[in-house]
This record gives C-alpha cells, sequence and structure tokens, in this order.
C-alpha cells in the first residue's frame, strides 16, 4: 500500500496529531496569514525575533490536513533558535526538495524529520499543503528583516 | 476479481433504473484506478458522458463542421439546423414557452455575469437590494457583490434553519419593497438542499423584484419548469448533466431579455453594421456574439435525449433512493458529522460530511488510493464553511449509474482512511 507508506507515514501523524509550537505569541515581533486559496487552509504564523536576528519563539494556528499541519510543526521544531539568515536557508532546502524533479538531495541531518515529508512530492496536489507554513515563514522573515532596527542588526549579525 | 461487485445487489434494490445497462453506456466507468473499480461520486462536479453524447461530437468533427447562420452550404445548413435544433431540446426540457428564450453559454458562471452586467447594470440602483441564500456558490454570489459595489446596492442573505433548509418565515420579512433581485440556488451543491424555488419568486414577485434561478445543481437531477418555478431567470451548465464542457444556458422572459442591452458585442449579434453605429440582432442572438461553441451546443442535445430517455422522475427516484442508503450507511460512522437537510426527499443526491480529526483533503487522498473519486474542499462556497465553522468538508455526489454497492465501497474505505489516521470514528 503505498499511500499509507509515502503519505501518511508515522512521523507525520505524530506531528499531526500532536503538532508541535502550536498557539499563538502575545508579544509576537511579526505574525503573518497564510492561505491555501485551493482549499481554504489558513495558519497564523507568530515569530519573535530578538535584535541578533535570533529566532526565540515561533507558534502557529493553523486549521489545515494532515500534510500541513505536520509540515509547519516540523518547520518550527527545525527553525526554532536559528538565525534568520539559517532560517532562510532551511527554507531553501526544504523547497528545493519539494519541488525539484529529477536528482534528489538529501537534507542537512538536523532537518532529518523533514525527510518524512518527500513522499508527499508523489502527490502534486498536496505539495501545496506542505508548503503553505514555509511560504508563509518566509514572507514572516521578509517583514521581519524589514523592520527599522532590526534590519540593521540582521545586517550586522552577517 | 478485486472488489466484491454484486450484480444482483447492484440492480435489485434499485428503482426503475436499469443501472447494469445505463453503465455500459459510459465507457469511463470501465476504467480502473490502480487495478481498482472506479467509483466516481463526483457528479456535483461534473457528471461521466454516455458514448452516444461522445459520439455526436464525433460525428460533428467528421461529417458536417461548418459556421452556422451564415454559409449557403450544406454543411452550415446541417450545422445550423442541429445547433437550433438543440436549442428547441432545450426549450422542452425545461418547459419554457419559446426557443429564443433559451441563450446558449459557456457555462452557469457566463450565464449568471450576462444577467449581471446587461440586466443588472440597467436596473439595479442605490439602495436597492439583492437577496441570496447563504448557500449560494461563488458565481451566484460574486458578480452580485461587484455589482452591489458598483451601483451602492446592499446584499441582503436569507436565514437557513438546523437542517440547511430556508427559513421562510425570516424570508417573508428579508424580501420587502427594497428587493430588486432574488438571486437563489435551485439545490446546494454542499448541504444537497433543494430550495422552495416557487415560494419564494411569489414573495419576491409581490415585491416587484425580478427572480434568477442557479439550476446548475438542479437541473441536471430534478424535472425542472421554468412556468411552474414562476421565476424570470434559470441558468445552467451541461456537462453536470452528460453533455460536454463549455456549455451553459441562460433562459430568461423574453419581455425582460429583449429589455436588455447585449452582453458581448460582434459577429452573428447584428442584424446590420455601419461605420458609426450598429443594428442589433434579435432573441437569441442578441446575446451569442461570435461563433458560439456549435460542437458542444450539438451534443448537448444528445445528452439531453439520454435524460428524457430515462424520464426525469425516475432520476430522481433513483437519487433518492441512494442518498437514502448513504445517509443511513455514513450514520454508523461514529462521530461523524452530516450536513444538509436530513430527509433524503427534501435533498439531492449530494452529501457533505466530516469525519473526526480528519481533513477532507486528507480523506479524498485515502479514498482515490481506493479508486473513489469525492469531492473534499470548500466547494467554492466559503461564506457557507464558515458559517458550517467548517474549513471544508468531503462530499460524495451521485448520478444515475451509481449504485448500493459503490456506496459500500465508499463506507469500506472511510473505515479504512479512519484506521489510517488514527482510529477515530470506529473506535
Amino acid at each position: 500500500m503505498s499511500l499509507v507508506d509515502d503519505l501518511y507515514r508515522e512521523t507525520i501523524l505524530d506531528h499531526y496529531h500532536n503538532p508541535r509550537n502550536h498557539g499563538c505569541i502575545e508579544n509576537a515581533t511579526t505574525s503573518v496569514e497564510g492561505v491555501n486559496p485551493l482549499c481554504g487552509d489558513e495558519l497564523t504564523l507568530y515569530l519573535k525575533v530578538n535584535e541578533a536576528g535570533l529566532i526565540e519563539d515561533i507558534k502557529m494556528n493553523a486549521h489545515g490536513c494532515s500534510i500541513n499541519t505536520a509540515s509547519g510543526s516540523m518547520m518550527s521544531e527545525a527553525i526554532l533558535g536559528q538565525t534568520v539568515e539559517r532560517a532562510k536557508e532551511i527554507i531553501e532546502s526544504f523547497k528545493n526538495m519539494m519541488l525539484t524533479k529529477g536528482e534528489e538531495l538529501p537534507l542537512d541531518e538536523e532537518m532529518e524529520d523533514l525527510e518524512a515529508l518527500r513522499g508527499v512530492k508523489k502527490y502534486p496536489v498536496r505539495i501545496k499543503c506542505a508548503l503553505l507554513p514555509w511560504n508563509t515563514l518566509l514572507e514572516g522573515l521578509e517583514t521581519a528583516g524589514a523592520k527599522p532596527g532590526l534590519s540593521s542588526s540582521l545586517s550586522d549579525s552577517k | 476479481m478485486p472488489h466484491s461487485y454484486s450484480k444482483e445487489r447492484e440492480t435489485a434494490t434499485m428503482s426503475s433504473l436499469d443501472i447494469e445497462k445505463i453503465r455500459r453506456d459510459f465507457p469511463i466507468l470501465r476504467r480502473e484506478i490502480d487495478g481498482k473499480r472506479l467509483v466516481y461520486l463526483d457528479n456535483a462536479a461534473t457528471s461521466q458522458k454516455p458514448l452516444s453524447m461522445i459520439n455526436c461530437l464525433n460525428e460533428y468533427y467528421q461529417r458536417y463542421n461548418a459556421n452556422v447562420h451564415r454559409g449557403i452550404h450544406t454543411l452550415s445548413e446541417e450545422a445550423t439546423a442541429l445547433y437550433e435544433g438543440t436549442r428547441e431540446t432545450v426549450r422542452r426540457f425545461i418547459g419554457a414557452r419559446e426557443s429564443c428564450e433559451i441563450i446558449f453559454t459557456r457555462g452557469t458562471t457566463e450565464a449568471i455575469n450576462l444577467v449581471a452586467y446587461s440586466w443588472g447594470r440597467q436596473n439595479v440602483l442605490p439602495g436597492d437590494e439583492i437577496v441570496l441564500s447563504p448557500m449560494e456558490h461563488h458565481s451566484n454570489l460574486v458578480p452580485w457583490q461587484v455589482l452591489a459595489q458598483e451601483r451602492e446596492a446592499k446584499l441582503v442573505f436569507l436565514d437557513l434553519t438546523e437542517d440547511g433548509e430556508i427559513n421562510m418565515e425570516t424570508a417573508a420579512e428579508l424580501i420587502g419593497p427594497r428587493t430588486k433581485l432574488l438571486a437563489i440556488t435551485q439545490m446546494s451543491n454542499v448541504l444537497g438542499t433543494i430550495t422552495p424555488v416557487q415560494e419564494l419568486a411569489r414573495l419576491a414577485h409581490k415585491q416587484g423584484a425580478v427572480v434568477l434561478v442557479d439550476g446548475a445543481q438542479g437541473v441536471p437531477h430534478l424535472e425542472t419548469s421554468v412556468q411552474s418555478m414562476e421565476v424570470d431567470f434559470l441558468a445552467f451548465s451541461m456537462h453536470k448533466m452528460l453533455g460536454p464542457t463549455g456549455v451553459g444556458v441562460l433562459w430568461g422572459k423574453k419581455e425582460i431579455l429583449n429589455a436588455m442591452p447585449p452582453f458581448m458585442y460582434g459577429g452573428d449579434m447584428i442584424s446590420s453594421v455601419a461605420r458609426e453605429r450598429s443594428r442589433y440582432n434579435e432573441l437569441p442572438w442578441k446575446f451569442e456574439a461570435g461563433t458560439p461553441n456549435i460542437a458542444d451546443v450539438i451534443a448537448s442535445g444528445q445528452a439531453i435525449d439520454y435524460l428524457n430517455a430515462l424520464g426525469m422522475e425516475t432520476v430522481r427516484e433513483h437519487e433518492v433512493e441512494i442518498t437514502r442508503y448513504a445517509l443511513s450507511r455514513l450514520k454508523e460512522l461514529k462521530g461523524i458529522t452530516i450536513y444538509g437537510p436530513k430527509d433524503a426527499t427534501k435533498r439531492g443526491g449530494v452529501v457533505s460530511f466530516n469525519m473526526p480529526d480528519i481533513h477532507p483533503h486528507d480523506l479524498g487522498q485515502i479514498l482515490s488510493d481506493a479508486g473513489i473519486a469525492i469531492r473534499a474542499g470548500h466547494h467554492c462556497c466559503q461564506p457557507l464553511m464558515k458559517d458550517l465553522k467548517v474549513m471544508g468538508t468531503a462530499r460524495a455526489s451521485f448520478y444515475i449509474y451509481n449504485t448500493f454497492v459503490e456506496v459500500d465501497m465508499l463506507m469500506a474505505a472511510l473505515r479504512e482512511a479512519d484506521k489510517v489516521m488514527g482510529n477515530v470514528a470506529c473506535r
């Protein structure tokens, strides 16, 4: 049974039933909404980025399918405590994994869990579900970076 | 065989429709999905097509392809006769008075937009009210939103009861002296609710309003007569009723259509053209600018012939039976939410539901793996989803070729899905 093995792996179901970093951040530095117009899935993502450009906290309020929820949950674990710069690299390599055809590059060791989502590639309609939290995060990081004060400290940390 | 296909069961419990015979007319139903029998339960999105309709398309292109209304040659005359003949077939099917009241469009959406642009911009004024139900498809909502914004008119929404039926008590108040238009679905594509169109139309007409019915879901499944519904406009699509994609129908009362300006301008819709100004053609061609979708319109006639041969009353009987059966089976699943009227006679063959803790998309995916096609999502009814407080629903919708056995297969697949996702409903 390909579907169960590829798509609904134990890791994914675990994150779906117990999403990590679920909720909202009261004093978030950034909050951003993501919508998948195809299915109506929505999520609100909260970030707390400190002066040094470190992601101190990330939380999500999501109403979505298992792929969407699990992807967001795994994402939050992967980028919590990272710098904005590093987070962008992680987003980049995850999106590469989901979108490139042909040659498959393995993910960095710290992103191992996310390998579970590779099976989603076989179901093109669902790739969007997996990418929604990541695209929303990317948007959030862009706005976080654009804030005065924060952007200068970001360039300092380079 | 990989599935428990019981011929006796497929036919014995059914209405007077000969399902075995019908299924043989639909080549696609013999298709297998990964070695599994295709169970097509997405008929509210589009229906499958009988061979006679497919052959008709083929024959048009192979034997008498020509532009209509112009050529003085045999092919054009044949094509024109069949194209115009289909208009007459449609007229009879919906009980209209005259075939000039039948306008071919690309689909329901274009038909509604035609009314919004042409009639709406001529008649809707600031302060006017457009009354809709809360379960309209986006195609019978967004055109009115835009018109209302443009004209500083107001959208008014009717109330639904717990069961998803129109609350007729409040309807009598909400439809008032400011109502200019009542635009309402004949049958909800989510809840399956069949609306009391005639009753509502009488309320609206008492206030001098015009009534448009979105028949995209209703016309394919219910015997429909524009005269007994007492409405002014009816819009529907052929692809949901065995016809090809790309053909819709707008029926309108002749007096109203005559008073409306054209929607699109160009060839075929004129009677004479000078450099500075033109005279427009008469009904229905006034609203059919450009070369129409000749092949698909002609093949639509075949689709209607197919339905007529079965009889719409029998079609309806079959759908009530299968819907009743599906409702009773689905209830076996613990924690399931089924939307819309509980009585199968008050609804069409559209059953929306949600399983506890399973997102409709996950459900749709797992069912697809079992060869079962359902729809999952918001069904182009986002405001209704908000009212129901869900992101989306799973939806199974039936037609003339669906069987009890297929409902059983749906049930088995739903149980399997529940197992995959963590055993919530079957615990």
